[in-house]
C-alpha cells in the first residue's frame, strides 16, 4: 500500500473511532476541515510513526505543521528511506 | 524512655505458644524458642543505643535479626533487597549509622562504620537480649528514583493496626505474603504473624511462582497478602488453582473491580479485602465487601483514632499509626501543622463511595488535559478477555504527548481475536471516559515489569 493510501485509510479509521465525518480528502483540503482536532492528529502520527516508521513532524527541528492534506501526505513521503 | 515503658518485639514471643515457625525455600525455624536462638553470634549487647543498618540479603536471618534488635539499638534502618548501593552511604550519614548487622561482612571491611556484625542462620544463644528501650524502625520508601526518603516509625505505630483488629478468629493464622518484609507492606504482615501467635512463610528470590505456591500450600497459608500487580500475576499464571487461603488481602496499588472480581473466583471460600496503606501514612483502613473504592461514610474520626480528610483531591490521614517524621539531613516535613499526611493518593467521590484515581506525581498531561494512567487501566482491566494493562504517555509533536495502552490478555483468549478486543476496549474507554483518556492505541503485550515493591513498573511516572 502506498504512504498515501496508508494515511486516508488510518485518517478513515480514526473518524470512525472519533465519531468524525470526513468530507472527500482532496489534496487542496485544510486539515482544519477535515473535522480532526489535534487529539485526532496527536493519534494519527503516532499510529503512523509505529506502521511506517517515521514522523516527520519530530526528525526535524523546524518542521513546522502542514496546513492541507496534500501538504500533510507530502510530509511523509518527502522523508527520506 | 524509661526500660518499663517499652515494648519490643521479642515480648511477643511466648515460648507458651506452641508450634509457631517462619519459613522461607531452603529452612524453617521454630518461633516458639526463637528467643533461644541468636543470628548475631550473641553480639546483641554490642549493639546496645547504635543506630543499626540491618542489610542482609535473607529474609529469614532478617527476621530473626529484628526480634534481636529491636528494643536494643537506638534505631533499626531495613534495607529491602533491591537498594541500589549507590545509595547506601548516603543513608549511612543520613542517620549516623554506627553498626552494620549483615551477612556480607567482607563487603564493609573498608568502611567507616564502627560496628561490623556478621549476621548468619541461627544457633542457640547464650545470653538473653533484653528490651531496653523503644527502638526507632526505619524503612525506605519505595520510590523509583533518587535517594529514597527515610521514613521513621515506632513498634507501636507499626503495630497499631494490628492491634485495633484484634487477635484473628479460630486457629492461629499461617501468614505469607508476595512482599518482602523489608518493605512497609511486609513488613506488617511479619508483625501480624508475630502478634498472632502464627507463622510465616517468606518468599524465596528466583522461585518460581508455581512452587511458591506449592510451598504456600504446604506451609498450610491461610492467610496471604500482595499487591494487586502480585495478584493478578497469580491469577494469569494459573498456579493459583488448589491453594484455598482463609483471608486475601491486597495492598499497595489501587485494587480495581477486576482484579477483586478474579480473586473471588479464584478464592471463593475466602474472605477478600484490601486495605490502604503506605511507608509514610501507616496503615490507614481496609475495605472488605469486596467492591473498588472506600465508602465516604470512613471519612472523619473512626473508633481506631484513624482520622481521614479529602483536600485538594489527595486523602489526607491522621492516626497514631502514621510515621512521625521523615529522616536525614535535608529531610522534609511528614505532615502538615495539623499533623496530616498527605498521602499524594488521589481520590474521586461517585455516588457514595471514593475511588482512587491514580498518583498526584503520575498524571500524563495531554495538551494541557491530565489523566491518571490508573483510570484508565481500571477501565480496560474490567474485560473478562484482559489480564492486566497499564496506559502510559508517549511523546507527541501535536500534543506534547498522548495516551497508548499495553495490555495482557487473558490465556484462553483467541489471537485470532485480538483487532476485535482491541476494538472493544476502545469502544469501552470511549464510553466510559473523557476522550482525551481514550488511548491512542492498544498494543497487546506478553508481559509488564513489576517492580521490586512489587508494583506496577510506570517508568514514565
Amino acid at each position: 500500500m502506498s504512504i498515501r493510501l496508508k494515511i486516508i485509510s488510518e485518517m478513515q479509521r480514526i473518524a470512525g473511532e472519533q465519531q468524525v465525518t470526513l468530507p472527500p480528502l482532496d489534496d487542496d483540503l485544510s486539515l482544519h476541515e477535515t473535522g480532526f482536532d489535534s487529539l485526532g492528529f496527536a493519534i494519527l502520527v503516532a499510529r503512523l510513526e509505529d506502521d511506517l516508521g517515521i514522523d516527520p513532524f519530530t526528525i526535524s527541528e523546524d518542521a513546522t505543521f502542514p496546513l492541507t492534506v496534500g501538504d500533510f501526505i507530502r510530509a511523509y513521503e518527502n522523508v527520506p528511506a | 524512655m524509661s526500660p518499663r515503658e517499652a515494648f519490643a518485639l521479642r515480648d511477643y514471643l511466648s515460648p507458651e505458644l506452641k508450634g509457631r515457625s517462619i519459613s522461607d525455600a531452603r529452612q524453617s525455624v521454630s518461633l516458639t524458642n526463637i528467643l533461644e536462638q541468636t543470628c548475631l553470634v550473641g553480639r546483641f549487647g554490642q549493639l546496645s543505643a547504635r543506630s543499626v543498618l540491618l542489610a542482609v540479603s535473607d529474609q529469614l536471618i532478617s527476621a530473626i535479626a529484628m526480634t534481636e534488635i529491636d528494643g536494643v539499638a537506638r534505631r533499626m534502618l531495613l534495607c529491602p533487597p533491591d537498594l541500589n548501593a549507590d545509595h547506601v552511604q548516603a543513608l549511612i550519614e543520613d542517620v549516623e549509622i554506627d553498626a552494620v548487622v549483615t551477612d556480607q561482612p567482607a563487603r564493609w571491611a573498608d568502611s567507616d562504620v564502627y560496628l561490623i556484625v556478621a549476621a548468619r542462620p541461627p544457633v542457640r544463644a547464650g545470653a538473653k537480649a533484653k528490651t531496653a528501650r523503644a527502638t526507632e524502625w526505619l524503612m525506605l520508601t519505595s520510590g523509583t528514583s533518587g535517594v529514597p526518603k527515610i521514613v521513621g516509625h515506632t513498634l507501636e505505630a507499626l503495630t497499631g493496626a494490628i492491634v485495633a483488629d484484634g487477635p484473628a478468629r479460630g486457629a492461629p493464622p499461617v501468614w505469607a505474603t508476595f512482599y518482602d518484609i523489608r518493605r512497609y507492606g511486609g513488613l506488617q504482615i511479619f508483625l501480624r504473624a508475630i502478634l498472632s501467635g502464627g507463622s510465616m512463610v517468606l518468599t524465596q528470590p528466583a522461585e518460581a511462582l508455581a512452587d511458591h505456591v506449592a510451598r504456600l500450600q504446604a506451609g498450610g497459608v491461610t492467610h496471604i497478602s500482595g499487591t494487586p500487580s502480585h495478584w493478578r500475576k497469580l491469577l494469569m499464571s494459573g498456579a493459583a488453582s488448589g491453594f484455598a487461603p482463609r483471608y486475601v488481602r491486597l495492598s499497595g496499588e489501587i485494587a480495581d473491580q477486576a482484579v477483586l472480581d478474579g480473586l473471588r473466583r479464584a478464592f471463593p471460600a475466602a474472605s477478600i479485602g484490601h486495605a490502604y496503606a503506605s511507608t509514610e501514612a501507616g496503615v490507614g483502613f481496609a475495605v472488605n465487601d469486596g467492591l473498588e473504592g472506600f465508602p465516604a461514610d470512613i471519612l472523619g474520626q473512626n473508633s481506631d483514632g484513624v482520622e481521614m480528610k479529602v483536600e485538594d483531591g489527595s486523602l489526607r490521614i491522621r492516626s497514631r499509626r502514621t510515621a512521625h517524621a521523615y529522616v536525614g539531613r535535608s529531610a522534609a516535613v511528614l505532615t502538615d501543622s495539623d499533623g496530616f499526611v498527605d498521602t499524594g493518593d488521589m481520590v474521586e467521590l461517585r455516588g457514595d463511595r471514593y475511588h482512587f484515581v491514580g498518583r498526584r506525581g503520575g498524571i500524563i498531561n495531554i495538551g494541557g488535559l491530565k489523566v491518571h494512567p490508573e483510570e484508565i487501566e481500571a477501565v480496560i482491566n474490567r474485560r473478562a478477555e484482559v489480564r492486566m494493562s497499564r496506559a502510559r504517555s508517549r511523546r507527541s509533536p501535536i500534543t506534547g504527548s498522548i495516551v497508548v495502552a499495553d495490555v495482557i490478555l487473558a490465556d484462553d483468549v483467541d489471537a485470532s481475536r485480538s483487532g476485535a478486543i482491541r476494538d472493544e476496549i476502545l469502544a469501552d474507554c470511549r464510553a466510559q471516559l473523557a476522550p482525551h483518556k481514550v488511548p491512542a492505541m492498544i498494543k497487546f503485550v506478553p508481559s509488564l515489569d513489576i517492580t521490586a515493591a512489587g508494583k506496577l513498573a510506570r517508568h514514565d511516572a
